[in-house]
């Protein structure tokens, strides 16, 4: 019995362990927010200088506005795009609906970087500016088929017979859409949404290629300065954005779990 | 429209084909509009400039050929992408290693703990990856948390070279793609029937045996994702290479950003992409082959 529960708590290390690697350069960053010295090697006193600093610095704030408006903006348009486009595709054959099929799962699996260099080299070729807007239309592009991918997975999931009910009960398409599916499959949309607005944030590569040398996001600011030595205002920035997307995570599931469970008498 | 357009809506359905579908033109248009510009018309593009000429001024003659293939077997770039292949291949290694302890010790917990430790997973991506990798240079550097803990208890008399090396590409490849390996290995472990488990333990298979035949064949799908997920990105993102590889490290990724940003050979870079995007092809077709479903890659 004793070797049973010691290895049952090894177990348990084992993963706190993992988890613990995941954060640790995370916490590392907001401990080394609070150090007096600037260069977040050694810990020489406690300060909240840093977060005061963060208000002076007007690149790295522009940076940090472009990096949201982005992430909001992308993934508002790209999960509208992505319902409609699950439904559509799930409801309607077209000419070519194989092949267009076929098309929205490629961003999902080719490399970054080669995605990041054919919008670049399209967005030459269109003489588009690089800038706020072109970084907009690349995160868009990348995102839109985990929406796709996710919405369809409650989509398929539907019973067939709700929409013939709906119809059968004088709803029109449109209604039947607004009333009927739009409700239904909201998790997945949530989570689409969700997924998009974390790879919008996340993204380096392709951000990379698409921003002009005038437009800066957060992680380009990074990259710019990183080799020459990046000061703690940045991770200031970083530990306030982290507690934010924290709360608004724990609020969503609290939210979400709600929802379901006023759902599952269905 | 046309007036007496708005109460046909009976006509409309039994016969949808004769007018404008106002209805599926909106659920249709978009999709099809995005995967043709955003999607196939940039990489047919790409296709394109691989077989163009670089005029050396960062444009480009067009001039049909197929040098830029030619190219490839140039042995800076053999060497480059064998050692793109290497660092790939030993970093799906490491994510494999940890993921399926992590997965198989995952499952016994209860299901409330089990969804909070994969929320959890998922937090640091919320994070930029850059400011993670960041991160990593104040744990890893010569003078950094790492090497001063270890040199302040005595375990080291000299600080470990941690970062600008090999080793430093690996460790920041490991730690940003490790979610992505961890998601669908332990949804694939959590699938393994519990039945099999017992049946194999009263039948007297060790822990050994239990993972090679029972976890290992089940899980295959599930690993094959991971794998898919974590290589790829593996050798394409340069900016790990960048940072924590030093000044000289080069990967696949810093191959291409290179011709299309520094040496300005566009059709190089492209035939380079091009190379990537088949390799990629090939092994989505594998994933499929051990049926894999297309729907599961990426978390979606």
């Amino acid at each position: 019995m004793a070797s049973l529960k010691r290895g049952r708590n090894l177990r348990k290390i084992y993963i706190a362990f993992v988890l613990l690697l995941l954060f640790l350069p995370i916490f590392i960053l907001i401990a080394f927010s609070f150090n007096e010295s600037k260069l977040n090697v050694i810990f020489t006193g406690f300060t909240f200088d840093w977060y005061m600093r963060l208000f002076e610095n007007t690149d790295l704030l522009d940076a940090f506005k472009n990096t949201i408006l982005i992430a909001v903006l992308s993934t508002t348009i790209s999960t509208v795009i992505g319902t409609i486009s699950a439904v559509g595709l799930k409801k309607f054959r077209f000419k070519g609906h194989g092949f267009i099929d076929k098309l929205i799962y490629i961003p999902i699996v080719i490399p970054e970087i080669v995605l990041g260099i054919a919008l670049l080299s399209v967005f030459t070729l269109a003489k588009l500016e690089l800038g706020f807007w072109t970084v907009l239309l690349a995160h868009i592009s990348f995102s839109v088929p985990f929406v796709i991918t996710s919405v369809r997975s409650t989509l398929y999931a539907l019973p067939k017979h709700v929409e013939l009910a709906a119809s059968d009960l004088g709803a029109s398409r449109w209604q039947t859409f607004w009333y009927v599916i739009l409700p239904l499959i909201w998790p997945g949309i949530v989570s689409g949404a969700l997924l998009a607005f974390t790879l919008s944030m996340d993204d380096v590569v392709i951000s990379y290629f698409s921003a002009g040398p005038g437009t800066n996001t957060l992680p380009l600011y990074i990259y710019a300065n990183i080799k020459t030595g990046i000061s703690p205002d940045v991770n200031a920035l970083t530990s306030i954005m982290l507690v934010v997307t924290v709360i608004t995570l724990v609020l969503s599931a609290h939210f979400q779990s709600k929802k379901t469970a006023n759902r599952s008498l269905r | 429209m046309t007036k007496n357009s708005s109460n046909v809506s009976i006509t409309d359905q039994l016969e949808p084909n004769k007018r404008f579908d106002f209805f599926k033109a909106v659920f249709t248009l978009p999709v099809i509009i995005y995967a043709l510009l955003l999607v196939f018309i940039p990489l047919i593009y790409i296709l394109f400039l691989s077989f163009l000429k670089s005029d050396n001024y960062g444009g480009y003659l067009y001039e049909f050929n197929l040098e830029n293939y030619g190219e490839i077997f140039d042995s800076t770039y053999l060497s480059i992408f064998l050692k793109s292949a290497v660092i790939g291949l030993i970093t799906t290694f490491i994510c494999l290693l940890i993921s399926y302890p992590f997965a198989i010790f995952l499952r016994d917990l209860p299901e409330k703990r089990r969804n909070l430790i994969m929320k959890l997973v998922m937090v640091p991506f919320l994070t930029n990856s850059l400011i993670r990798t960041y991160g990593l240079i104040t744990l890893l550097r010569k003078n950094g948390v790492i090497n001063s803990v270890l040199l302040g208890a005595g375990v080291i008399s000299s600080p470990l070279a941690l970062m600008y090396n090999n080793l430093g590409i690996i460790i920041g490849m490991v730690y940003t793609l490790l979610p992505f390996m961890l998601l669908p290995v332990c949804s694939a472990v959590a699938k393994v029937d519990q039945n099999l488990l017992d049946a194999s333990e009263d039948l007297g298979a060790g822990k050994l045996a239990k993972f090679f035949r029972i976890y290992l064949p089940l899980t295959l799908q599930g690993a094959f994702n991971g794998s898919l997920m974590v290589f790829i990105p593996a050798i394409g993102y340069f900016f790990i290479a960048d940072i924590l590889g030093g000044g000289k490290a080069m990967i696949i990724g810093n191959l291409i950003k290179n011709q299309f940003l520094t040496a300005r050979n566009w059709p190089l870079g492209a035939a380079f992409s091009i190379l990537l995007l088949l390799f990629t092809f090939v092994l989505v077709k594998i994933y499929q082959k051990i049926g894999g479903n297309l729907d599961e890659l990426g978390g979606g």
